[in-house]
């Protein structure tokens, strides 16, 4: 591939993955109000296009017409670069995302996702723990008391439960051998007796996937792990001073985030874009990876809107407790396991 | 060709935002700019060591850095609330020995690297990245250096706690006027 050519396909393969991501992004906003509003025996919106499925077009046109106010207090350049850090950095971690096998149109034979690099899973760790940066300097930035301690609290608990994150993806990595999210997935194709699949769940690291849950819901700031922004004692926490579209655009990397982790959880333990058996013709055979993968990503997306209306918030020092001395060491014990099972078969 | 252009160029680029970036520290007057501008300078480090091909190198400074040590750096700059720091003039001696001492240093430095190191262009990616073998490296080739860092963050770790902790037994005569205070 020339110089040209590379740089035409990865602006055209930037552009797609921008438009599916905030488009998901928009939709998963409506899923949530949808899905929390039936288990509170509400209808969540229904006026704007039928089931409200035009709320997301109407919300996002009203964020765009708002006045911007910017309170006289705030230290400026921060307060304005803090959205934009914080969706930038929650964007760019989709780049290295596999959504499927490598595929040939017009004669060009490219993977399906941004750019395929070696370290993948690493980039994708890397850009997500400088996601914290945006809700931090928020919350100084807006010169409050509540945006302070939102911020506070925020950067004290990405960095405690990034650890455990971090750990209980060493157990996949043992296994697979590899950074590379391809490979990581291309490990967990076939079967065990031709009808187990063999996901990594599958394979002893439930108790990693359960402890990456935990850890990815208090790292994408949602309920239970809300604390960063809980309404009940810190009005908004971090955004409390933001209006309009920097409003928004805390809320788009959040979901974008939500995305993400997702993403990554369906790779590394639900087998990424492998299903049951091939079946069918082959124009159908190319598109059902990429279904199995969205389907996936649509039920981990529906967990954690379940769990929203499901659990009451924690309290801080439970959570920092959680952290620290009951995920931490699991994470340790399943990590000392998965290694020490790995090095008696090899 | 054109490869190696492009990339002679995003080198340069990212090495003149490094050093934008740490004069920009030392220039800045409030701790939160030094502070993202060490961040800029941690990122552009990254940058840097994968154009090497040290992948992941780059990844782990990074995540280790930019990512953790920084966000607490931001923390306790917050959690201080530190306002802006007041200049001196700083001393002359500094000044009449000081910036002889860093140009002769820096020469020095620039002199021996491109006299003695003897190394080549490296292609990006040319360097170990898979994860076995970093595992070896770390675990067998530098197991001593390994392990004995590992102590001395322990030891900083147990410092640091011993430092922090309730001053109590061992710190009576600084416990009592506080005791009162209460």
């Amino acid at each position: 591939m020339s110089l040209g050519e590379f740089i035409l396909v990865s602006v055209i393969k930037i552009v797609i993955a921008l438009i599916v991501l905030l488009t998901a992004v928009a939709y998963t906003v409506w899923l949530e109000r949808k899905v929390v509003g039936h288990i509170q025996n509400r209808w969540g919106p229904t006026r704007v296009g039928p089931f409200g499925l035009l709320q997301p077009l109407a919300d996002g046109m009203k964020f765009i017409f708002k006045e911007d106010l910017i309170p006289p207090h705030v230290y400026k350049p921060l307060y304005i670069a803090a959205p934009m850090i914080a969706l930038i950095f929650a964007l760019t971690s989709i780049s290295v995302i596999p959504i499927g096998n490598w595929i040939t149109v017009f004669g060009i034979h490219t993977p399906l996702e941004i750019t395929d690099v070696n370290i993948g899973l690493l980039i994708v760790l890397g850009v997500t723990s400088l996601g914290v940066y945006g809700v931090a300097l928020a919350g100084w930035s807006s010169n409050s008391k509540y945006s302070l301690l939102g911020g506070l609290r925020a950067s004290a608990q990405m960095v405690s439960y990034e650890i455990s994150l971090g750990l209980s993806l060493v157990g996949v990595l043992i296994m697979a051998g590899s950074f590379n999210l391809r490979e990581i997935v291309d490990a967990q194709s076939g079967t065990f007796w031709g009808f187990i699949p063999r996901w990594n769940i599958f394979q002893g690291q439930i108790v990693a996937f359960f402890i990456y849950l935990m850890a990815a819901y208090a790292e994408t700031n949602r309920i239970p792990f809300d604390l960063p922004e809980a309404e009940t004692e810190l009005v908004a926490g971090y955004h409390t001073e933001y209006s309009a579209m920097k409003f928004a655009m805390f809320f788009m990397a959040e979901y974008a985030n939500m995305i993400t982790v997702a993403c990554l959880a369906t790779l590394l333990f639900l087998g990424g874009w492998h299903g049951p058996h091939r079946f069918g013709p082959p124009i159908l055979q190319a598109i059902l990876p990429i279904f199995w993968f969205v389907a996936k990503i649509f039920a981990f997306l529906f967990l954690y809107i379940w769990v929203r209306g499901t659990l009451p918030r924690f309290r801080y020092d439970q959570l920092m407790a959680f952290g620290w001395k009951f995920l931490l060491p699991l994470a340790i014990a399943n990590l000392v396991i998965t290694a020490f099972i790995v090095a008696l078969r090899a | 060709m054109q490869e190696i252009m492009l990339h002679l160029i995003v080198f340069s680029t990212f090495g003149l935002v490094c050093v934008a970036g740490a004069v920009n520290l030392l220039v800045q007057r409030h701790p939160i700019n030094s502070a993202l501008s060490l961040v800029v300078v941690m990122g552009s480090l990254a940058v840097e060591y994968l154009l090497l091909g040290a992948e992941f190198v780059a990844a782990v400074q990074v995540i280790v850095y930019a990512g953790a040590i920084m966000v607490l750096f931001v923390f306790v700059i917050m959690l201080l609330n530190a306002g802006e720091e007041e200049r001196t003039k700083g001393s002359r001696v500094a000044m009449v020995f000081g910036i002889p001492g860093m140009l002769i240093g820096s020469v020095l430095v620039a002199w021996v690297l491109l006299e003695h190191s003897g190394t080549g262009n490296v292609a990006t990616g040319a360097l170990p990245g898979a994860p076995k073998v970093i595992g070896w490296l770390l675990f067998h080739d530098f197991l001593l250096p390994f392990e004995v860092t590992s102590v001395l963050v322990l030891i900083a770790i147990i410092g640091a706690v011993v430092l922090a902790s309730h001053p109590g037994s061992a710190q009576q005569g600084l416990a009592q006027p506080d005791k009162r205070k209460r």
